[in-house]
């Protein structure tokens, strides 16, 4: 699946988590600071869930994208990977 | 009999939008639909042989096999079905993750997976081919890409659905964009472009639901606390289940009425847990395909194994939300939301159903931003799903159908090229067949069933196959199709009513169109007036409806004519003297009377410009002069959407028994029938020599040596692990 010229699937899983944390924890500063009228609020909006989520993600994603950045041949693949190869 | 006030549901509001979703949550999804697109035209560089396009060139790793065999069952269709199952059956919804599930990929991990594996087969039709010929391969070839198709088109036309309910987005649009977009990627990548995608689409879609249980559970105050919940209010959403418990996954299965199924341990054990079961999951072309095309034995085995792991995991964010629907799920007044079946006609009326609890637990918890990921969760998985069923079909058509039938001798490159037309193709047959349910709504329920028909009796002749050398090439195709036939059989029995079946007398009121030489003139809004009188509690109560404008439409409803003593149960005309109809129908045949229902879903009530909606069982109407009537008398020898009880009882052993039940014990009768043809037939005709058999059955499969394994990567070890967890979780949740 993961051929020497072929960027690893979970870079690109890596890249969408990571730009998604970010539109997330944005808009939840942003509601946190602009708060929503009453009725519109979601229930346990208190607890700002999108704003933690966000973050969740933004850490989750960017930890992908480190450890499977294409780097060439074989060094993005992880250690049960090559270990697997060999 | 008490009138009963059928709680109008203030969650339908004016508008069709369930959700309100913001300029934030539009970029989510756009940003998913430019992401998979790009993964399309990235990986067609890596699709130039046949094995590339149709089997990812053979090198996936363990944890890719896993999530994409995982990701491929984990549809949005499965996920908001799976919840409106919890929310309709309780917490026994969870055994189609635990029993329904967990042995089968086990099994299809540790025994099935070599003989897969070694006879380097490309689909299940194709080891069809090698055990038993030719025969079983064409009708399991044909029957499948049937199926595919089909199936893609119902979760098209289930997306679209959706889609427009939760969204407002035309059904048209829906369907076009989703299913082109799948059509690019899939005609550009092949398999490899699918199983990208489906492993996204596993991300997304935790990282877009999981959130829901999170905050319901805090919400409900814990696991007690909603358990507590749906204790409290089970009875006040099912009413007519009051004995039964929502809330075990084995404590409620000793008898067919304490539990929502309306079925025994029995059926749960050989109808979910063998038949349906290992049919799905060990022969089901579609899932098999996911794993069969790792890099290594040890990886397909591995790789199943790891789905089994995620595959328990899934309750999480389908059982709970279901569960927390009973518990939490409650309207703007902060009321208790009752949610009724997709064929109650109140549905979409005065009432959301089932399927919406998921998306209703997204609209009261995620706001801007965390909304946009669900949704774009939900069409990730819609997507991912016709994707799947799309390259499998390429697969299948090209290798199974086309290669043997009508061009035997053609280049790679030609197979190649013909996979990426039959993904464009599927994708138009798909888009053909969510048409058809679009102007057919009621083929859907035929859908439901239709996998069962299939792939049980596959799973028979296959595991004969491989266990027995005796089995013949002639018992294979008769055991399958006699199956075939038996499983259609057997639904068709239950669906027949030789009395007739007549639906519940109803009558909903709506507003008239006022026509001229069949131009319309005007619209006149209905207008009814609601007469209460108080009852000995104090409590007021609705005895009498008045309808004073507006038209109505009757279903098997007697109404009397202009003439005295003349009743009619069809037609269409303009009362001239008002017409009283009764709170209890006494339809022809039947022992007792039946409560007339009323649906309103938007009248203005009298002397007030007050629009209101509500739906009652059992209380008088009367008709005013003026009202136009529209009565039709329904009666029904065959219905593909209600079960006779008379006939279920042979099947599922229990006059109660639920949909779900009924699908079980036929999946079971239907493997036994297949065993039995299968061996019968095997003792009377002539078996393959043993030259033949080699890679393909027990005892005649060697085992590659794949080198050196460590005990941490050793299949066995880690199926006896999560064999042990299964085991724990029936144990804590019994």
């Amino acid at each position: 699946m993961e051929s020497e010229h072929q960027v690893p699937i979970w870079f690109f899983i890596g890249c969408v988590l990571l730009v998604y944390g970010l539109i997330v924890s944005a808009t939840g500063v942003y509601l946190w600071i602009v708060p929503p009228p009453e009725e519109a609020r979601v229930k346990l909006y208190e607890y700002h869930a999108d704003v933690w989520w966000g973050i969740a993600m933004i850490l989750f994603g960017g930890l992908y994208c480190v450890r499977f950045w294409p780097r060439g041949n074989s060094s993005y693949q992880s250690a049960p990977q090559r270990r697997e190869q060999a | 009999m008490h009138a009963v006030l059928l709680a109008a549901s203030d969650s339908l509001g004016q508008s069709e939008r369930l959700l309100p979703v913001r300029g934030v949550d539009w970029l989510i999804i756009a940003i998913y639909f430019v992401v998979v697109l790009a993964i399309g035209f990235y990986l067609k560089r890596f699709t130039a042989t046949g094995e590339d396009f149709f089997l990812a060139g053979r090198k996936m790793t363990a944890w890719i096999a896993g999530l994409s065999f995982i990701s491929a069952n984990l549809s949005s269709l499965e996920t908001m079905g799976w919840s409106a199952m919890a929310y309709q059956y309780g917490m026994l919804a969870a055994h189609a993750y635990l029993i329904g599930a967990i042995p089968a990929i086990l099994f299809l991990a540790i025994v099935m997976m070599p003989f897969y594996y070694i006879c380097r087969t490309h689909s299940v039709p194709g080891y069809l081919k090698l055990r038993y010929g030719e025969g079983a391969r064409l009708l399991a070839g044909i029957s499948f890409a049937f199926m595919t198709v089909l199936v893609s088109g119902a979760s098209m036309f289930a997306m679209a659905k959706v889609l427009k309910l939760l969204l407002g987005w035309d059904i048209h649009s829906s369907i076009w964009v989703a299913s082109l977009t799948v059509a690019i990627y899939v005609a550009l990548g092949g398999l490899i472009s699918a199983v990208f995608n489906e492993v996204l689409q596993f991300f997304l879609i935790w990282f877009g639901s999981l959130l829901i249980p999170i905050l319901g559970l805090i919400h409900a105050g814990g696991w007690r606390g909603m358990l507590e919940k749906i204790n409290q209010n089970v009875g006040t959403i099912h009413p007519n289940l009051q004995q039964a418990d929502f809330t075990s996954l084995w404590r409620n299965l000793g008898s067919f009425d304490a539990n929502p199924m309306g079925i025994d341990w029995f059926g749960m054990v050989f109808g979910l847990g063998l038949a349906v079961s290992f049919g799905y999951w060990c022969t089901d072309f579609l899932q098999v395909q996911r794993v069969i095309v790792a890099k290594s034995l040890r990886s397909a085995q591995n790789g199943t194994v790891i789905g089994a792991v995620l595959k328990m995991c899934v309750p999480l964010i389908v059982t709970i939300p279901g569960l927390l629907g009973l518990a939490v799920l409650t309207n703007p007044d902060g009321s208790l939301m009752v949610l009724v079946p997709q064929n109650d006609p109140r549905a979409e009326i005065t009432h959301r159903t089932f399927n919406d609890v998921l998306p209703l637990l997204m609209g009261q918890y995620l706001g801007p931003g965390l909304l946009g990921l669900g949704v774009t969760a939900m069409i990730a998985g819609f997507m991912s799903g016709m994707a799947g069923n799309v390259s499998a079909f390429a697969t299948v058509w090209t290798y199974d159908v086309y290669r043997p039938l009508l061009n035997r001798n053609a280049s790679d490159q030609h197979y190649v090229k013909m996979g990426r037309w039959c993904a464009i193709v599927g994708v138009l047959a798909s888009i053909g067949t969510a048409y058809t349910l679009f102007w057919f709504g009621n083929i859907l329920a035929f859908l439901q069933v239709l996998v069962f028909f299939f792939i049980v009796p596959l799973f028979g002749v296959v595991i004969l196959g491989m266990l027995w050398k005796r089995a013949t090439p002639a018992a294979g195709f008769w055991g399958f199709l006699v199956a075939i036939l038996f499983s259609v059989g057997m639904w068709i029995f239950v669906h027949t009513f030789p009395d007739g079946y007549r639906p519940q007398p109803q009558i909903i009121i709506r507003q008239s169109e006022i026509k001229e030489d069949g131009r319309l003139l005007r619209v006149e809004p209905a207008i009814v007036r609601l007469q209460h009188q108080k009852d000995s509690r104090g409590q007021e109560k609705l005895t009498r409806i008045v309808v004073e404008q507006g038209k109505v439409h009757t279903t098997n409803v007697p109404i009397a004519g202009d003439s005295q003593d003349v009743f009619f149960l069809s037609g269409r005309w303009i009362l001239q003297k008002a017409a009283e109809l009764p709170a209890h129908v006494r339809q022809q045949g039947a022992e007792k009377s039946a409560d007339l229902r009323v649906l309103a879903p938007r009248v203005i009530e009298a002397g007030t410009q007050h629009e209101t909606r509500f739906g009652v069982d059992g209380v008088p109407v009367v008709l005013q002069p003026g009202v136009q009537v529209e009565a039709t008398e329904i009666v029904n020898y065959f219905n593909p959407a209600v079960f006779n009880p008379a006939h279920v009882r042979y099947v599922a052993r229990s006059e109660k028994a639920q949909e779900m039940a009924v699908n079980m014990y036929s999946a079971f009768w239907t493997l036994c029938v297949c065993v039995i043809v299968t061996v019968v037939v095997s003792l009377f005709t002539r078996p393959k020599p043993e030259s033949e058999l080699k890679n393909l059955v027990m005892g005649l499969t060697p085992l590659p040596d794949e080198g050196p394994c460590p005990w941490y990567e050793r299949p066995i070890l880690w199926a006896a692990v999560v064999a042990a967890v299964l085991v724990a979780i029936n144990i804590l949740f019994w």
